[in-house]
């Protein structure tokens, strides 16, 4: 219905909640309990704390590089909490909403930013790939997963995203393909956050959507409000279920905005406009649900003060543990080529591990 | 019963017997399941083992190669194959960034058993990108094995010892000589070590180094220099990498000279990478300069000039003489 209402060639974007958090789509509502609402809620604001405290200490020279999700917390914790524990995360590298909905650790989160790879060691159980940088690559890692539960007969489903520049890669036409073509349980979001790095989204293509590139693979496609938590939720509750249901794979544009930067290494005043941001700022996500939520008298001051500050003492109390004991084991770095060390890398790691003590 | 194969018969022998034992392992790529590959390599597989083991994919490396990645993560052994090397690097960046990657990006979390078949080399009058001897790019890279045979039992062995492999392996099959001859061949499945050098023929006078469809050409050198009174230790490398720097080590302290032919490009070829080990293991043993015999650092010619660029037996000889003479 959601898929149908919604063609993907123009710009009408699938929205539950207006900009006002009123309610436009009573029959589309998803039925959450007021726990799960705050528990949404608590998410986004979880994912905004890690991300300020990250630029902070990165400006304090604390951190390295890293790449904020600050605007876009709605489009990865709505369509990542209507996965199922045994679905399939496939991440790129700005989906930290998605993360913790799937039950990464803060401790990995932070390894991984601060520079080193067992941060990229998911715990048993959790289904999430490591972050992946080469863009859109990621996206043939998701078709593999779906087609492989194809081949096994399993019925678990795979959410993969990527930003509005990856969708000129080339992998992510291969990908979308291979996953049409073989019926692949794969729901591809992308996250338009309508710069890739300085490029804006309207000379990325000239497609006039994302989303209607769905219809040359022959997949569904929609275009969401990718700042309404409840329109990610329904929209990619819809797809999965139809993926696992052996529907195959389905492409949605998450409608979104960076409210920072690409990372801590680039300035977006040099590519875009005070005024552009200021206009999203209003569109926060969190803001929005907020609103919803204060109307509906689930959410009330106090409870988000002091949430606020127990989000704010745990990012804390994380980073200093990961700060001042995380440096990579000489070992380390050799160890996991191979199952089995070869003897030429075992004569490299002895001779520098002599060349430490003294020896040579 | 006699089982008597060619190269690619082995390859097929190996997938078969592979597949009838470990039901995890997926065969696809370009025109390998109907068809059964361009070069015959996968033929009735599909037949045995159905479409959801053994399946076509539309024309695109990268995805065949990063739907691997995927389903190797996802439990299951992919062999994928590519047409031919020279199409291998649309896949490139799979390849390097994650199949030779995963294991080592997540700590061990995710790990890939899985092999990329592709027929590699020239001589077989093919048009441009279908004679590429590329393997030193791949192993260049940590994170990958490089396996080329040379003969239908090695071939057999270490294509069944590269899918029971729990890292990724590139196979990378010498074409010229697919159906160059026939060798009686065990039925039933076996494994030969990878990272394990043969020593093909023994010899006291000098080492020649060389791997894949050039071995036989090897052969034929050392028949002309044995006439000469010269006897050559040859050895099969088999793995490019790992690679068994012991068996020519102990061999070119045995006979203090070293010869290492390839058909790829000489500038930064594995060749290089031989010559600098010998020199780092060995040096003192040296009555001559390690020398290579290569493909030239050019582009491979086309058929009519092909001939000029894959070393020739007498050009190997020349060199293994010039060596001894030295």
């Amino acid at each position: 219905m959601r898929f149908e209402d919604c063609n993907p060639i123009g710009d009408k974007h699938y929205r539950i909640l207006d900009f006002d958090g009123n309610v436009i789509r009573e029959e589309d509502i998803p039925s959450f309990s007021d726990e799960e609402l705050l528990y949404l809620y608590w998410t986004m604001l979880f994912s905004r704390t890690i991300d300020e405290k990250n630029i902070s200490y990165q400006r304090q020279g604390r951190m390295l590089t890293y790449a904020p999700n600050i605007g876009q917390e709605a489009t990865q914790v709505g369509s990542a909490y209507a996965m199922e524990k045994n679905d399939w995360l496939v991440p790129s590298y700005r989906e930290l909403g998605a993360w913790l909905i799937k039950g990464v650790p803060l401790k990995n989160i932070f390894l991984y930013w601060y520079g080193n790879e067992w941060g990229s060691h998911m715990p048993e159980g959790v289904r999430v790939l490591p972050i992946s940088v080469p863009i859109a690559s990621q996206l043939q890692h998701a078709t593999g997963i779906g087609m492989a539960n194809n081949i096994k007969g399993e019925k678990n489903v795979v959410v993969t995203y990527v930003g509005d520049g990856g969708t000129s890669q080339g992998d992510f036409h291969e990908a979308l393909n291979f996953a049409a073509v073989f019926k692949a349980p794969v729901v591809f979001i992308i996250q338009n956050n309508q710069y890739a790095i300085s490029l804006p989204r309207k000379v990325q293509t000239a497609s006039e959507t994302l989303a209607q590139k769905a219809i040359a693979y022959g997949m569904p496609g929609i275009l969401v409000d990718g700042n309404d938590i409840f329109a990610m939720y329904s929209v990619t509750k819809e797809a999965i279920e139809r993926a696992r249901e052996g529907g195959g794979p389905t492409l949605i544009e998450a409608y979104t905005y960076r409210l920072g930067a690409h990372t801590t290494s680039d300035d977006p005043t040099k590519y875009r406009e005070d005024e552009e941001v200021e206009k999203w700022k209003e569109k926060d996500p969190i803001l929005r649900f907020k609103k919803y939520l204060k109307n509906k008298g689930i959410l009330t001051e106090e409870w988000e003060e002091n949430t606020k500050k127990e989000l704010e003492k745990e990012v804390t109390s994380t980073f200093e543990e990961i700060e001042n004991k995380s440096d990579t084991l000489i070992e380390d770095i050799f160890k996991y080529h191979y199952e089995t060390m070869p003897p030429h890398l075992e004569e490299q790691l002895e001779d520098y591990k002599s060349f430490l003590e003294g020896g040579r | 019963m006699a089982n008597k194969l060619n190269i690619v018969e082995a390859v097929n022998q190996a997938l078969m017997n592979e597949m009838e034992k470990d039901e995890t392992i997926v065969v696809y790529g370009e025109d390998v399941g109907v068809e059964g590959g361009v070069f015959r390599a996968t033929v009735n597989l599909q037949k045995k083992f159905g479409k959801d083991r053994v399946f076509d994919t539309p024309l695109a490396e990268s995805a065949i190669v990063g739907t691997a990645v995927g389903m190797a993560i996802n439990g299951l052994k992919p062999v994928v194959e590519l047409q031919f090397m020279g199409f291998s690097y649309p896949a490139f960046n799979q390849i390097i960034s994650h199949v030779a990657r995963m294991r080592n990006r997540s700590r061990g979390r995710y790990t890939l058993p899985m092999v990329i078949r592709a027929p590699y080399g020239g001589g077989i009058r093919a048009l441009e990108h279908h004679s590429e001897s590329t393997e030193a790019l791949y192993a260049h890279i940590p994170g990958l094995k490089v396996v080329i045979p040379s003969t239908p039992y090695d071939t057999k062995g270490l294509l069944i010892a590269a899918i029971r492999d729990p890292d990724p392996v590139i196979f990378l099959e010498p074409k010229r000589i697919y159906r160059a001859f026939r060798q009686e061949i065990p039925e039933e499945t076996y494994e030969l070590p990878i990272g394990k050098a043969k020593v093909v023929e023994e010899g006291e006078d000098i080492t020649v180094i060389t791997w894949g469809a050039m071995v036989r050409d090897v052969q034929k050198a050392s028949e002309m220099v044995k006439e000469k009174g010269i006897y050559p230790e040859i050895i099969d490398l088999r793995t490019i990498s790992p690679m068994d720097r012991e068996t020519f080590i102990e061999s070119v302290k045995k006979t203090g000279r070293a010869v290492i032919v390839h058909e790829a490009p000489k500038t930064l070829g594995v060749g290089a990478e031989i010559v600098a080990i010998i020199n780092e293991k060995a040096f003192l043993y040296l009555e001559a300069p390690p020398t290579r015999v290569t493909g030239f650092d050019t582009t491979f010619p086309l058929p009519r000039g092909e001939k000029h660029y894959i070393p020739s037996p007498e050009r190997i000889a020349k060199t293994i003489e010039d060596v001894v003479k030295f």
